[in-house]
């Protein structure tokens, strides 16, 4: 075997190499770390477990926000005009979340349907409204 | 009066690109000697117009011209001095002008230091070509002299925006991505011509780690300010649009050791001139997913889905004709056949391994959008999976690094390699140990370790090779920073009282109390904190939040005490009546590092350019 065949072995395995470690990380990590994105009537309608972690979205309903008193908890409803599911959350809110304006959470269902959100998600523009938030509210009203 | 100068220029500037972009390639063509020397005036005709186009818009911005619709809706006359300058960027048509200026500003450069070259009008016509293009799509889809509706009054700026970070990163992250068109330019130019020799690699090179370096430094700023401005003490989020600048980073990376490949040893030059279009196709598709609203992100503003499009074809025409073109040459492109040397191969294969790091980041940057023009659904795709994906990358880089410099551009024995790094291997290894001793994470113990491993690989070699000696000394710098910090940094969310302290690590947080803050176009309360640290006095912090009065928006103002070894951070939350206010803390150590690792990168790059002028200025004496 000549060095010019040698070479371009190398080249292929190397090759090879690459793309199957690219290949596997890929389909490992894309398995567990892709995050669907739910609207209320969404999760009413199916049956999502408790450690099933994903984003809801949809609109901050008016008047809905409550505060404790003495912690950092906080809830808020969230609808899309058709459902609508009760979000608690412990921390500070976003500058530009707003009640009647989009908003996104992140986090999962507990047993009675209520979702506890690991994150609350701000956005740019104080306009803004996720595109499949903005559609699903186009639809339903 | 502005309106009609400024859309005349861009007018005039959109035939002078034209021509400037076709007349030399007929020139080169019919080898005729005119239409080919006629390259350089028009380009610097060109570069006159769009600099008088810019002019008179950033004077529109000065003046508050509210009859401009751009101006109207990203000024107003409150806004301070140093934005209304710098507001000429802050929304779609600005940056796009920017972008066409700096496209011609590099140009100049390009004019200016390789005045012999005698690709030059062959180059000068494919940079016209882009700006041809890219006119085009500013004047047919986001004129920014359009006129408003209307009177208006100004809609300020986003006070996102209102921050010095947002006065220097736009432009020099704009800067390195029209960069790469250069080097694409030179690439394509000597493709034509059909005659990819040293010379070629060298000036390709040279533009390339210039470009590279403005994209680092455009990178590290838009880090520095999100850590800055956003309030949550995060400084990279994996947000699409921040990965369309990391992509044309490092194929550029890989661009800038395979030219040196093909310079110094003639090999692989299909592979190098096939990166540099992938760079600029690169830079092209982060224009696109940043400026089209396609991508759900932080910073998407609602755009105009024929800009989108356009974007798009433009893309499409520009990259198939620069591989059409491509494909013609390869067969010409063979490289000599010489046995491999270890140099060799390990630039090869830090080439896979950065072209890898890149697909795994386009693809998942792309999934979203992938699956949204299917409709197969609304997914994002987040920080856990590009942190899980391209860690092994990085530690498989890190590892390949530490090696390059001791393998030789000639034929060598791996023994001899073993016989230079053991004892560097064994102390690396001793260092990973003590951190796993002090029952730090598994992930911070190899990648420290393998920092130090480039550390000392690279401690003799500041001599000889100062660019690859600073800039791989940056980058594990930067890895550094980036472990330490978030292996050992702190957060706390409370609720207080004036009055009341907190304490996160070593500190202890006192809130003294609250007053009325205001400034030009914005309203605002300020807290004010007592920063001390076994009862001794360290610094007064006072974060603020502020509502912006033209557009109702409300900003956190974060306050940082920054130090070599550690940030203090500190962020107001919501006020929740009687005197209360949740406060977001942060203790960061060590991540001031990884920015100083960036500037040290920088520093590589640029001590690099010396280097090699130096060395052709020997080769033209010698």
């Amino acid at each position: 075997m000549n060095h010019i065949h040698k070479r371009r072995i190398y080249i292929i395995v190397l090759l090879a190499v690459g793309l199957g470690l690219a290949a596997g990380l890929i389909l490992y990590a894309l398995k567990q770390n892709i995050n669907v994105f739910v609207t209320p009537s969404q999760i009413l309608s199916s049956h999502l477990s408790p450690d099933y972690h994903f984003r809801l979205g949809g609109m901050v309903k008016k008047d809905s926000v409550i505060r404790d008193k003495k912690s950092l908890n906080v809830s808020f409803i969230v609808t899309d005009l058709k459902s609508e599911i009760t979000v608690f959350y412990t921390g500070g809110l976003p500058d530009l979340f707003r009640e009647g304006k989009g908003v996104v959470a992140e986090g999962h269902l507990d047993q009675q349907q209520h979702f506890i959100a690991t994150q609350v998600l701000a956005k740019h523009d104080e306009n803004y409204m996720p595109k499949n938030v903005a559609e699903m509210l186009k639809k339903n009203r | 009066m502005i309106q009609l100068a400024g859309q005349l220029s861009l007018s005039f500037a959109l035939m002078l690109a034209l021509l400037q972009g076709l007349l030399p390639l007929w020139g080169s063509y019919r080898d005729n000697p005119y239409t080919l020397a006629a390259a350089r005036p028009f380009a610097l005709g060109q570069l006159a117009l769009v600099v008088i186009a810019y002019v008179l818009l950033t004077i529109a911005f000065l003046n508050s011209d509210f009859m401009i619709a751009y101006v109207a809706e990203n000024s107003h006359a409150s806004l301070p001095f140093m934005y209304r300058l710098t507001a000429v960027w802050g929304a779609h048509e600005g940056s796009i002008l920017l972008w066409i200026l700096l496209l011609n500003v590099w140009t100049l450069l390009f004019i200016l230091f390789e005045k012999q070259n005698s690709n030059l009008p062959l180059v000068l016509a494919i940079l016209g070509l882009i700006s041809f293009s890219f006119l085009c799509f500013l004047l047919l889809t986001s004129n920014p002299f359009a006129a408003a509706v209307g009177p208006q009054t100004g809609h300020d700026l986003n006070p996102l925006l209102q921050d010095p970070g947002f006065v220097i990163h736009p432009p020099m992250l704009y800067m390195g991505y029209v960069g790469f068109s250069v080097t694409f330019a030179i690439t394509l130019a000597a493709l034509i011509r059909g005659r990819l020799d040293a010379n070629w690699a060298n000036v390709a090179r040279q533009f390339a780690i210039a470009a590279w370096c403005f994209l680092t430094l455009g990178i590290m700023l838009g880090s520095w300010w999100a850590y800055r401005v956003l309030g949550w003490g995060g400084f990279w989020f994996w947000d699409p649009v921040e990965n369309a600048s990391l992509l044309p980073w490092l194929s550029g990376t890989a661009l800038i050791h395979t030219l040196a490949l093909t310079e110094k040893r003639g090999t692989a030059k299909a592979w190098s001139a096939l990166l540099a279009l992938i760079c600029f196709a690169l830079s092209l598709l982060g224009t696109f997913l940043v400026r089209s609203g396609v991508l759900i992100s932080a910073h998407t503003f609602a755009n105009d889905p024929k800009r989108g499009v356009f974007l798009l074809l433009l893309l499409a025409i520009l990259i198939c004709a620069a591989l059409f073109v491509y494909l013609i040459r390869l067969p010409q492109l063979s490289s000599p056949q010489k046995p491999f040397v270890p140099r060799e191969i390990i630039l090869l294969v830090n080439s896979i391994l950065l072209i890898v790091a890149m697909l795994t980041i386009l693809l998942g940057t792309l999934y979203p959008l992938i699956f949204d023009a299917l409709h197969l659904g609304a997914i994002s795709v987040g920080a856990p999976y590009f942190n899980l994906v391209m860690a092994p990358l990085v530690l498989l880089m890190m590892l390949v690094m530490g090696f390059a410099p001791f393998c030789a551009w000639q034929s060598q024995l791996v023994k001899r390699i073993w016989q230079l790094t053991w004892r560097k291997c064994c102390f690396c290894l001793l260092i990973m140990l003590i951190i796993w001793l002090q029952r730090m994470p598994f992930m911070t113990g190899i990648s420290i370790g393998l920092s130090v491993w480039i550390l000392v690989s690279v401690m003799s070699t500041f001599r000889i090779a100062p660019g690859m000696a600073f800039s791989h000394t940056g980058f594990a710098v930067f890895i550094i920073g980036i472990m330490l910090s978030s292996s050992l940094s702190t957060e706390k969310e409370v609720r207080l009282k004036p009055g009341q302290t907190t304490i996160i690590g070593p500190y202890q947080f006192l809130f003294i109390d609250t007053e009325g803050t205001s400034g030009s176009n914005f309203r605002g309360i300020r807290a004010n904190f007592e920063v001390t640290k076994h009862n001794r006095h360290i610094v007064n912090l006072s974060p603020e939040k502020r509502i912006y009065t033209v557009r109702h928006m409300v900003m956190t103002k974060v306050d940082i005490h920054p130090s070599i070894f550690r940030d203090l951070y500190i962020a107001l939350g919501e006020p929740y009546g009687q005197d209360d206010w949740s406060v977001r803390l942060y203790y960061k150590p060590f991540i001031r590092w990884i920015w100083a690792g960036g500037l040290l990168m920088i520093l590589g790059g640029i001590l690099g350019i010396i280097q090699n002028k130096k060395r052709e200025e020997q080769n033209i004496h010698a």
